[in-house]
């Protein structure tokens, strides 16, 4: 199903290669309880009897490590780190996402290109620099976004950690000196930049700010028509030449 | 122009075509005019040589991943080594840019517009020589001086050949191609890299002359030490 490419696809890709795999993303700030969910649907997935491969960001084999170390240091450009984050998924998506959608399985993404996107935009790279570059991404069949209040998040990340990540706070944009001021400045540009993200790329929005049962009831209703199951029927399969990008490709 | 208050001068050809010691070169008649020059290479950040290193070794990149792998490695040293002397006024010259990166991704079949995109965020530089030489010459050389051709110079990650020299031909050739069509497109200063050192290098040194021109010559009255 999931054959689409948003811009140019990768050399030797074909994106007419029949895959009757499907690609579910889940995107989501820290603390939208993100990983409950891919462990609540991973779960049900595979009880229902279908294979299931879990990614994320920062798990490729090539450069993970590179990453880390340089989050430790705090030491790198803004436009390296988003080209870092690219090698990491680039590779990801070779050699991990491309081959088990192939193999007919689930790949179940915790977050993908989109939060890279925002990220990257944020720190100062234009908002079509950030999209032609993710442009050899395959497109998910579904990409569930679970929107919850900034001060939600603040509590998880309390509760969770005892404390704020400094990335995660957006420390190195210098917006404030106060780590929970900068939180709150950091999230909220963030969510400005979700909004065309989630806009031009057909995101699913989910209110994350109930339980995870709840937040699970949805996902599931939107997940469960991907296989043919409860809701709508499946969907035809797509056109194996590759459907102009993003909805707003021409802005 | 890029704006910026110091120049950039960039170059550019195959390996083997004498671009480094003439920059070198440059480099030095620079700096004994009291510029302050900085000097920079392709591929020379810690940042990411040891992955390069790691995924050459077991030949585990693709032609994206080789690219974006490439870019991060220049977009680190572009923002650590060559933005800031050129927002201090020097004169920065660089053995090779982002025009290297732009033929050989083209040459492993990245999508040229996606490689220019990504590297949009570095300047247009103030000239870029390129020194232009037949293939057979650079293989001469390399034979000559008993240099080894790696796996990734000689494309052999691209399946041209078997054989490494055939494989390099061929490869090396197809960067040729592509920096000769870049070279009308993007205005280099084509240089005939088999002539005389000396002759090569005074041509260099009228180029850069005029450029210098109007070059704000703060930079040379600022005392060492």
């Amino acid at each position: 199903m999931t054959t689409r490419t948003y811009g140019t696809p990768l050399p030797g890709y074909s994106p007419d290669t029949p895959s009757t795999g499907r690609l579910i993303v889940i995107e989501g700030a820290d603390g939208s309880g993100r990983s409950t969910e891919v462990e609540l649907l991973k779960q049900w997935l595979e009880v229902e009897g279908h294979a299931v491969v879990d990614t994320g960001l920062r798990r490729s084999g090539l450069v993970a490590e590179e990453i880390d170390r340089a989050k430790q240091g705090h030491t790198l450009g803004a436009t390296t780190m988003a080209l870092l984050y690219a090698v990491d998924f680039a590779d990801q998506l070779e050699n991990k996402i491309i081959p088990a959608l192939s193999a007919g399985s689930t790949v179940l993404a915790d977050r993908y290109i989109y939060t890279l996107m925002a990220r990257a935009v944020v720190r100062g790279a234009s908002r079509e620099w950030a999209r032609r570059l993710y442009g050899f991404a395959l497109a998910p069949d579904l990409v569930v976004f679970l929107e919850a209040r900034p001060e939600i998040l603040l509590h998880r990340a309390i509760s969770k950690y005892g404390s704020l990540d400094y990335w995660e706070s957006g420390m190195d944009l210098s917006l404030s000196r106060d780590l929970f001021e900068s939180f709150f400045l950091y999230q909220d540009r963030l969510s400005k930049e979700f909004e065309w993200v989630a806009a031009d790329y057909g995101f699913h929005r989910v209110d994350a700010n109930r339980n995870p049962e709840q937040v699970h009831a949805d996902v599931r209703a939107l997940v469960a028509p991907l296989y043919g199951r409860a809701g709508a029927p499946r969907p035809p399969r797509r056109p194996a030449v590759s459907r102009p990008g993003p909805r707003a490709a021409s802005g | 122009m890029h704006g910026f208050p110091g120049r950039l001068f960039v170059f550019e050809g195959l390996d083997g075509s004498g671009k480094s010691t003439q920059a070198a070169l440059l480099g030095k008649w620079l700096q004994s005019r009291g510029y302050r020059v900085f000097f920079t290479e392709w591929n020379s950040s810690e940042l990411t040589s040891e992955v390069i290193r790691r995924g050459k070794k077991k030949n585990l990149l693709t032609p994206t991943t080789f690219s974006l792998l490439h870019a991060t490695d220049f977009a680190d040293r572009f923002e650590r080594k060559i933005l800031p002397p050129l927002r201090a006024g020097y004169v920065v010259v660089c053995d090779r840019y982002t025009y290297t990166a732009f033929v050989r991704d083209a040459a492993r079949g990245c999508d040229p517009a996606w490689v220019r995109n990504i590297y949009s965020f570095a300047p247009r530089p103030d000239q870029v020589f390129y020194f232009r030489v037949p293939v057979a010459v650079t293989l001469k050389r390399k034979i000559a001086s008993r240099l080894k051709i790696n796996y990734y110079e000689a494309g052999m990650d691209l399946g041209l050949s078997d054989e490494l020299h055939e494989s390099y031909e061929r490869f090396q050739s197809r960067l040729k191609r592509e920096y000769d069509r870049i070279s009308r497109t993007d205005q280099f200063v084509v240089i005939d890299s088999q002539r005389p050192v000396e002759s090569i290098q005074a041509d260099l040194r009228g180029h850069v002359e005029p450029v210098l021109k109007d070059f704000p010559t703060g930079a040379r009255l600022l005392h060492d030490d």
